[in-house]
């Protein structure tokens, strides 16, 4: 019985060392018009409080934070946020109809199919660079290329 | 005799007061919503008792063409308001509408999904007919003048403004109500839903449970 508990700890030792933060499910909605902005999507989680001061890309001119809050009278509007908090344990998910990485000044069309590098800089972890894929204009999640 | 046909009469007369009552009672909710709903500083449009929301308009679609709200007569229609620098609601809500095109199976062909620019100084016809066409090959897109649009969102009840932003493309975005209105084909107003209200299947099956019930007139 030990060894293989050994193996499984040793296993998820990388894990454990790599975790301080993640960014998983990465995926941006394909675009009709380059002239448009368009939007990103993906799941943060850290084991310890830190903060998403920036993001950048080569795909846009540059990319901003938002949230769309849609009030009890069905408006939407967006809230601009300047840099998000991340506490420990709490994943931030980002997803249409809530949270979104808007990217402005499209460098060209997102083609579905293709991906874009998307680097996210954090007060602690650092520069964490992620290829995002294109999914279709009518997906709705990471795993929907619908 | 005298006895019953007074308690008929009794009765009925209960009847209509209570259905006076709840005609009243409904006018009231539907005033203090329409209300509650709408923002203070907007001259809001007046509720008179009659169907708040009116299937009403002159608009030029994605193909140039003049329309108004009768061209659908006949389609169940689907009508959602938002315009084409909204990164995130507007084409997960088209999407959505999309979705339930596709849900719908045969019964799609008496469906007819319509965007609404709010945007129109942006949302040129072409720009529509671009956006339109990556959804759905059977959405129309409707454009016009300012004031034709402020008439049709008017109509519908849909409250919109322009709120400067100046980290917005042209220094603009705008805020408006992301329903999804269902239409009859009668032009009448029968739903409205929200996207995120349920899953696009449940929107198709509400739909098309309506569409077996009712038929469509064409």
């Amino acid at each position: 019985m030990k060894p293989i508990a050994l193996a499984v700890f040793c296993a998820a030792l990388p894990t454990l060392a790599a975790a301080d933060l993640s960014v998983t499910d990465p995926w941006a909605r394909a675009s009709i018009l380059a002239s448009r902005p368009g939007a990103a999507y993906l799941t943060l989680e850290s084991d310890i409080a830190d903060q998403l001061t920036a993001l950048e890309t080569p795909a846009a001119g540059h990319v901003m934070l938002h949230d769309t809050v849609t009030d009890t009278n069905g408006v939407s509007r967006m809230n601009h946020i300047e840099a998000l908090d991340l506490t420990p344990g709490t994943p931030v998910t980002f997803a249409p109809g809530g949270m979104h990485l808007m990217l402005m000044d499209l460098t060209g069309k997102l083609e579905e199919g293709s991906t874009f590098p998307l680097t996210l800089t954090f007060e602690n972890a650092g520069e964490i660079t992620v290829e995002v894929p294109v999914l279709s204009v009518t997906a709705t999640g990471p795993g929907n290329a619908e | 005799m005298n006895q019953t046909s007074n308690g008929g009469g009794l009765s009925r007369i209960r009847r209509g007061l209570w259905a006076m009552t709840g005609v009243a009672v409904v006018a009231l909710g539907a005033a203090f919503l329409w209300r509650a709903q709408t923002p203070g500083d907007l001259p809001g449009p007046r509720v008179t008792g009659e169907a708040a929301i009116t299937n009403a308009y002159t608009l030029t679609d994605h193909t140039g063409r003049s329309v108004t709200a009768d061209d659908f007569d006949g389609q169940w229609q689907l009508v959602f308001f938002g315009f084409t620098h909204c990164p995130d609601i507007c084409p997960t809500t088209l999407a959505y509408m999309a979705q339930v095109m596709d849900a719908l199976g045969p019964k799609s062909a008496q469906v007819t999904p319509i965007f609404v620019t709010v945007d129109p100084a942006r949302d040129t016809r072409d720009v529509m007919a671009a956006y339109v066409e990556a959804f759905h090959p059977r959405m129309v897109g409707l454009t016009g003048t300012e004031a034709q649009i402020a008439e049709a969102a008017g109509n519908f009840r849909v409250w919109y403004e322009r709120a400067e932003d100046t980290t917005a493309p042209n220094g603009y975005t705008m805020a408006h109500s992301g329903h999804i209105y269902v239409m009859a084909p009668d032009g009448g107003f029968v739903d409205v839903w929200l996207e995120g209200d349920a899953p696009a299947e449940t929107f198709a099956e509400n739909l098309s449970a309506l569409i077996q019930a009712t038929g469509s007139s064409s």
